[in-house]
């Protein structure tokens, strides 16, 4: 009987004594769960995603929950919908009938501030293969500089599924995009500053003067699904899913989808995927010298991204002659609306009666197109090189 | 491939893919909005 009775308070403890001789590693990163319910709770910080990915960060680090086994739930949610990359682009449906490019349509243009905002990918790149990452691993890594969640999720765990990168990568390459996507009013502004004068910044841009037909947005997103499907196949399923979510969107025939698609399908895919991603951020795996750097080229990639735009946009001012404000670059990045939102903010700051916004959403959608094409075209190229 | 070539390789083709990929879909607006332009309402015209 006393046997029964001690088998049973030793099965009662066996996870706080696991949790406390486990190394301290599934203690650190019950901490940084707590760290993202803070952020998300108290700072209002990408609640959507830092909710969900630290509770499965929790869950996953709590000792012998086995949620991350075989038949757990976290499992079965990553394989479900990580491991074939369902939910990344079922969110990108939802991003796209989310998305009004008629600014964009207005002013093409300033779609080229969405390739500039690109720079940093590539640049990280090479950063990450001289520090000795792999080259799946710094293709990975650079993808962070999309300033895309979904993008990252996508190429990341493309290369884990083939084994070329390791679980835990994905995890961490999520978590520091979606922080960086957050942090974008923290870094930006810093950097737009440096690199302009205040003469710049104080330029007046005249309202888009162009109308956009209905046929024309409709056209649109097919036009760019055959372009891609052209020049980049590799990555057809990202660039094939937002715009699908816009075609819905602009043709005005399917409200009933394109509510569907802007809620619930975005909703619970982003609900899944945040707690499938949560769950491999398993401490003995995660907390790993590759995890800091990935942090830090993270960072890297999205400061050279705004570097280019911004470089892109005093060149412009040049040869316009002073028409073109340099701050505009700055929004070529794919985190839409709020890197336009803040170039509107950071214009409007140096000259009260600058306007911005319009031209900050052109570059901003352009930035979004972008963001996912340089991720198909890398994907076709390594394709071109038989590492895919 | 060394890592530097790989890397180079990606800057140029992927940077050089990027900007020619907008450029092309640049030009497709273009043609859009030429093809398909926006027509004043008789309310517009009045």
């Amino acid at each position: 009987m006393t046997d029964a009775f001690l088998g049973g308070l030793r099965a009662l403890s066996e996870g706080g004594v696991a949790l406390v001789t486990g190394g301290g590693s599934n203690l650190i990163m019950i901490a940084v769960a707590c760290v993202m319910f803070w952020l998300a709770v108290a700072k209002d910080v990408e609640p959507l995603l830092l909710l969900p990915i630290g509770f499965g960060c929790l869950l996953a680090n709590l000792p012998l929950s086995e949620l991350m086994h075989a038949g757990g739930v976290l499992k079965t949610l990553y394989e479900f919908g990580i491991g074939n990359e369902l939910f990344p682009l079922l969110i990108f449906v939802g991003i796209g009938s989310m998305t009004d490019f008629t600014p964009l349509l207005a002013n093409p243009r300033l779609l080229l501030f969405g390739a500039a905002g690109q720079i940093g990918i590539f640049l990280t790149l090479l950063i990450a293969l001289g520090l000795g990452f792999s080259k799946e691993e710094a293709v990975a890594v650079a993808a962070i500089g999309a300033c895309d969640g979904p993008t990252v999720i996508y190429v990341s765990n493309l290369f884990a599924g083939m084994e070329r990168i390791p679980t835990a990568m994905v995890g961490a390459l999520a978590v520091a995009a979606y922080s960086y996507m957050a942090l974008v009013p923290v870094i930006q502004p810093p950097i737009m500053r440096l690199l302009t004068t205040r003469k710049e910044r104080e330029t007046k841009m005249p309202s888009p003067k162009g109308k956009v037909s209905k046929a024309a947005l409709i056209a649109f997103p097919l036009v760019v699904t055959i372009i891609t499907g052209i020049i980049a196949p590799k990555g057809l399923p990202l660039m094939g899913m937002i715009m699908l979510g816009n075609f819905l969107k602009v043709s005005g025939v399917v409200p009933r989808l394109v509510k569907a698609s802007e809620n619930e399908i975005a909703n619970i895919a982003t609900l899944f995927l945040g707690l499938a991603i949560g769950g491999t951020m398993y401490g003995p795996q995660f907390l790993t010298r590759d995890t800091m750097l990935v942090f830090a080229l993270g960072l890297v990639a999205i400061v050279l991204d705004t570097v280019g735009g911004v470089v892109l946009g005093k060149i412009w001012y040049w040869l316009s002659g002073g028409k073109v404000n340099p701050l505009v670059g700055a929004a070529g990045i794919s985190a839409y609306p709020m890197a336009a939102r803040l170039v509107q903010t950071e214009g409007h700051r140096w000259n009260k009666h600058n306007y911005l916004l319009m031209h900050a959403m052109a570059a901003n959608t352009g930035g979004q197109i972008g963001s996912v094409m340089a991720a198909a075209i890398m994907l076709s190229v390594l394709k071109g090189l038989g590492i895919l | 491939m060394t890592a530097f070539e790989f890397g180079l390789t990606m800057l140029v083709i992927g940077m050089g893919g990027t900007l020619g990929a907008l450029f092309l879909i640049t030009v497709g607006i273009r043609l859009l909005t030429a093809f398909f332009p926006q027509r004043n309402t008789p309310e517009e015209k009045k």
